[in-house]
């Protein structure tokens, strides 16, 4: 497109003088920063110059104390420990590598650490202190002190650091620190300076990082006065912090380290609570780890050993994990009946081993069938084919809506990481994520508890204690953060009818406490201190139908990882509940013979507060259980910190 | 006047067009980067490492880039410019969410070798978008409210998303460089004296603001108002900053105290001293002299764009030229300003001076654009 020769001339015109404005204009303002600079350079430089030489008085930060983690009785789970560390000043040093060869000839250096020191003072500012050396001894800090003049910007420091006296008892409750990371300062837009400081130590799982803002406390300030080298000369003065607050758990050392050491290195998790308040007693998962080795900075191959390892020692499997509840799950199924009134507690069904639904069979545990069944026995024998009928009888939404209410489907927040909520299927669940429409095959499979239904263990307690109160009891980790009187959760009433949860706790009593309950064996005679429970057995692969024909495979002769998970719930004393307990074995086998043994060994600790008498087990145990006692005290005093330093 | 218009035969091709080039700019170029890489060697203590040598490469490849935009005529770069533009306007918004986030903000996109910045990059696609606009737009319209709409919204839109990444100095040098464009292509006196009162008004509801339900601003950024307006009201944080840079500079007096020898930035009172705050080291350890050389090179460039600008009578190239130049303007002014405690601390580095990549490739491209159109003019 051609334009019209006056056109263009008359915008050239424009543009030129425009552009010699606003030229003129820049130069204007280069001329006004030109006078600022003469007027802060030579008018005010014998005032600057005076302020610059006065202008010795440093700000350091002093990093605040974090705060300690006790358990219910004071005992130390979390503290702090001094350590001392050399660090160096690339800049103050001067000839950095004749600096290190003296320094070496003091103290012994780690090959990898100073290496690893040299490439970070390569890489940041000059003027930033470097750790050169960790963890080293007091003497080690005494002979540098002493030799300081030699060694140019070489500094010795004390600083506190994380120690966790039970080491892998408490390893997934209160989780561990380690020094901060770009991605921990991405998720603050203006991040406390104290992150800053290097090395300095932020919660990076369980407590110590949901609870992190009120460990952490507030940093404090020095004023120091400093040489021309940087050198400090003395310190002027100094605002103290805040120190973390300290927070008291509701977990019981005692018991907590009991149960761990009773589970042993078995893939399990356990999970005690106080069914009046919903205090956590006791919150296990095993195998653990040693939090101690993350403070430290774990090794890779230590490191690799925990992630490779089958039995998942990182995983925090109480609150992380789900699984299916299998027969756990039927006091949900019962209850719904219950409240719906479609089933009265001396109503049979007739159970012949199996079932036809939907042109599917679907199996009881028990081949041969159990016969005829009203809701205590089959409860007490769990017998599968009374809820696949009671399921058709009730539908999935009023499980669901039971399993809600008894904490399925809800992420209790107790301050650990990763707590899941587990699944509650129903109807528009399986329309939404599965894209496919309800079967009536799947509220059969859910009666039972397997299926889609999951549930972590805490659930699972969760469940039994509001089972055992009748109240919508909610768990706790944190009693009380510093000083401040525990609050009292007492819950209120859910609004089940009485007597049906009085027909389904009788049922529970009969488990454990009639000859024909699937935990006769783990009964216990004391008749204070007598539970009601629940087995279950999950399985984690399908039967198929020519399985099945040849006869379903014994868990024994399976791979390990293919053997059914063994659960266990139960509450004590059967009169007057104090606890409520869940026991999850993984690949353990069945319910009856892997979980309620070590749900009545931990159900009598907790109520005993120590060994529980011998006489409170079944004469043909006494033996057994004696020895084992012997044993577990023998681990406990191995693993005590108090008893080791004593010793 | 059009590409198409004048004589192509005039213009210099092959080698020859080496002798065309702008060569005193080149040298003054060359001259702050020299500068630049002194302080940088300063600050870290007499050392070429962590910044002088990376500084050193990346001026070599700016260098090069420089011109080898420079040999490619400037009616290729004309064709590129809304594509330019669109192309940062898509790292913009890939920033967003594949950007690495550095100091509370979302800035930059690794590439391996370097950290991208896109909102560098959009500040010359803005120049080369707005100065083909207006290249196009016939002149009769160019003061036509819908033919001023479209600018405005070429300007807005990049700015909007640099404002979420949250940068506002980038943000707020990208609205001052697109509006003075505006300026230069002739549109009327009455819409700046309008905007201009809008301003006034809009900073005025954003201190209202403050406090309440729909605050305009984040807290830390009206806490560095209140520090710039009384340093002494945070002396721990900016406030102190804002301080000892004024100290730095003020004791380096006539001649400063010597080549690596300021206590001030030594001592580390001196905060960002690579980076946003390199002039008072400079000014401390060069004294006013040292200040007012660069000053005195910044303005020279400047010079040398202006006299280009003018004797250049196509619209685009002219343009172009005296866009770049004020953005370049615009860097050393505001940073300059905030040192100096003139402006509160926006985060704004020196050009060619300060460490950092994205920056100085940008910079250094946009003087290649500056030397196409210079080398391509009509004669």
């Amino acid at each position: 497109m051609r334009r019209a020769p006056k056109d263009t001339a008359e915008s050239f015109r424009k543009i030129s003088r425009r552009g010699v404005f606003l030229g003129g204009v820049q130069l204007a303002f280069a001329g006004a920063l030109g006078l600022r600079m003469q007027h802060l350079q030579v008018d005010q430089a014998d005032e600057f110059r005076l302020l610059a030489e006065e202008n010795r008085i440093n700000i350091r930060l002093i990093p605040p104390t974090r705060g300690q983690i006790f358990d219910r009785n004071g005992v130390i789970i979390a503290g702090n420990e001094p350590s001392y560390r050399i660090t160096m000043v690339k800049e103050d040093a001067g000839d950095v590598d004749d600096v290190i060869a003296r320094l070496s000839s003091l103290v012994e250096l780690d090959e990898d650490e100073l290496n690893r020191a040299l490439t970070e003072m390569q890489r940041s500012a000059p003027f930033l202190p470097v750790t050169v050396a960790e963890r080293v001894t007091w003497d080690d800090i005494s002979r540098v002190a002493v030799n300081a003049p030699a060694l140019p910007g070489v500094t010795p420091e004390v600083g506190l650091s994380r120690i966790y006296p039970r080491r892998g008892d408490f390893a997934h409750v209160v989780g561990y620190v380690g020094p901060v990371s770009e991605r921990d300062l991405a998720r603050y837009e203006t991040p406390d300076p104290v992150l800053r400081i290097p090395r300095f130590q932020i919660g990076k799982v369980g407590i110590e990082a949901r609870h992190e803002d009120t460990l952490r406390g507030r940093a404090g300030a020095k004023r120091v006065e400093v040489n021309a080298v940087g050198r400090v000369m003395r310190e002027l003065d100094r605002r103290e912090g805040t120190p973390g607050a300290d927070m008291q758990l509701t977990v019981d050392s005692r018991l907590q380290s009991y149960i761990q050491a009773r589970l042993g290195e078995e893939s399990a998790s356990v999970v005690v609570m106080d069914v009046n308040n919903g205090d956590l007693l006791g919150i296990v998962s095993s195998p653990s780890y040693d939090p101690n080795k993350f403070v430290r900075g774990i090794s890779v191959a230590d490191f690799g050993e925990l992630r490779d390892n089958d039995h998942r020692p990182l995983a925090s499997k109480t609150v992380q994990d789900a699984y299916p509840p299998g027969s756990t799950f039927k006091m949900v199924t019962v209850l719904a009946a219950l409240d719906a009134g479609v089933v009265a507690p001396e109503e049979t069904v007739w159970c012949p081993g199996h079932m036809e639904v939907a042109g599917r069979r679907f199996h009881c545990w028990k081949r041969a069938g159990h016969g005829h069944m009203n809701l205590e026995q089959a409860l007490r024998e769990s017998c599968d084919v009374y809820y696949y009928d009671l399921a058709l009888k009730v539908g999935i939404e009023r499980i669901a809506e039971t399993a809600r209410r008894l904490g399925f489907g809800e992420a209790f927040s107790i301050g650990m990481s990763a707590v899941t909520e587990g699944l509650v299927p129903n109807k528009e669940w399986k329309k939404r994520e599965r894209g496919a429409g309800w079967v009536i095959g799947d509220t059969v499979n859910a009666s039972i508890g397997q299926g889609f239904v999951l549930g972590s263990p805490l659930q699972l307690a969760v469940m039994t204690a509001r089972l055992a109160t009748g109240k919508n009891v909610t768990p706790r980790l944190v009693r009380r953060v510093s000083g401040a009187e525990p609050e009292l959760a007492e819950g209120e009433g859910m609004g089940f009818n009485e007597n049906h949860l009085r027909q389904i706790r009788r049922a529970m009593y009969a488990v454990t406490n009639d000859r024909r309950g699937t935990a006769y064996g783990s009964r216990i005679i004391d008749e204070t201190v007598r539970m009601a429970g629940k087995t279950g057995t999950s399985q984690v692969r399908n039967i198929t139908a020519a399985e099945r024909a040849r006869g379903v495979t014994r868990n024994e002769d399976l791979p390990w990882n293919r053997r059914d998970h063994a659960l266990f719930v139960n509450y004590a004393p059967f009169e007057a509940p104090r606890i409520a307990v869940s026991v999850i074995v993984e690949h353990g086998g069945g319910g009856s013979a892997a979980a309620a043994p070590i749900a009545r060994d931990v159900t009598l600790q907790a109520l005993y507060g120590e060994d529980p008498p011998l006489d409170v087990y079944p004469s043909k145990d006494r033996e057994h259980i004696r020895s084992q006692q012997e044993r577990l005290q023998q681990v406990l005093r191995d693993n005590d910190p108090d008893g080791r330093s004593r010793a | 006047m059009s590409y198409l218009e004048y004589t192509v035969k005039t213009v210099p091709t092959g080698w020859r067009k080496m002798l065309f080039i702008n060569w005193p700019l080149v040298l003054l170029l060359t001259a702050v980067a020299g500068v630049g890489l002194l302080m940088l060697y300063s600050v870290a203590g007499g050392s070429m490492r962590p910044w002088a040598d990376p500084q050193m490469k990346r001026f070599a490849l700016g260098l090069t880039l420089m011109f080898v935009v420079a040999m490619v005529p400037i009616w290729f770069w004309r064709n590129m410019s809304v594509m330019a533009y669109l192309v940062a306007l898509a790292l913009l918004v890939a920033v967003e969410f594949f950007g690495t986030v550095g100091m509370g903000a979302q800035r930059w996109i690794n590439l391996g070798f370097m950290r991208l910045q896109p909102s560098e990059l959009m500040k010359v696609s803005m120049v080369m978008v707005l100065a083909a606009y207006y290249d196009w737009l016939p002149i009769r319209k160019t003061s036509h409210p819908v033919w001023v709409l479209v600018p405005v919204f070429l300007i807005l839109l990049p700015t909007f998303l640099v404002l979420t990444q949250p940068d506002l100095g980038t943000a707020l040098l990208l609205v001052a460089g697109g509006g003075l464009m505006m300026f230069l292509a002739g549109i009327h006196w009455a819409y700046f004296a309008t905007v201009i009162t809008a301003g006034v008004a809009g900073i005025y509801a954003v201190f209202l603001s403050r406090g309440t339900e729909w605050q305009l601003l984040k807290d830390y950024q009206f806490r560095r108002i209140d520090t710039f307006l009384d340093p002494s009201s945070d002396p721990l944080g900016a406030g102190y900053h804002i301080t000892q840079a004024k100290i730095a500079m003020g004791s380096g007096g006539w001649t400063g105290r010597g080549f690596m020898q300021g206590t001030q930035s030594r001592l580390n009172f001196l905060p960002e001293k690579h980076t946003d705050f390199i002039f008072n080291t400079l000014a401390e350890e060069f004294g006013f002299i040292g200040g007012i050389s660069l000053l005195i090179l910044y303005v020279l460039i400047l010079v040398f764009c202006v006299v280009s600008a003018l004797q250049n009578r196509d619209r685009y190239s002219s343009l172009l030229i005296l866009g770049i130049g004020v953005t370049f303007f615009l860097y050393f002014a505001v940073n300059m300003s905030m040192v100096m405690g003139l402006a509160p601390v926006v985060g704004v580095p020196l050009p060619l001076v300060s460490y950092g990549g994205s920056a100085m490739l940008v910079l250094m491209i946009a003087f290649g654009l500056v030397q196409s159109a210079h080398i391509h003019r009509p004669r």
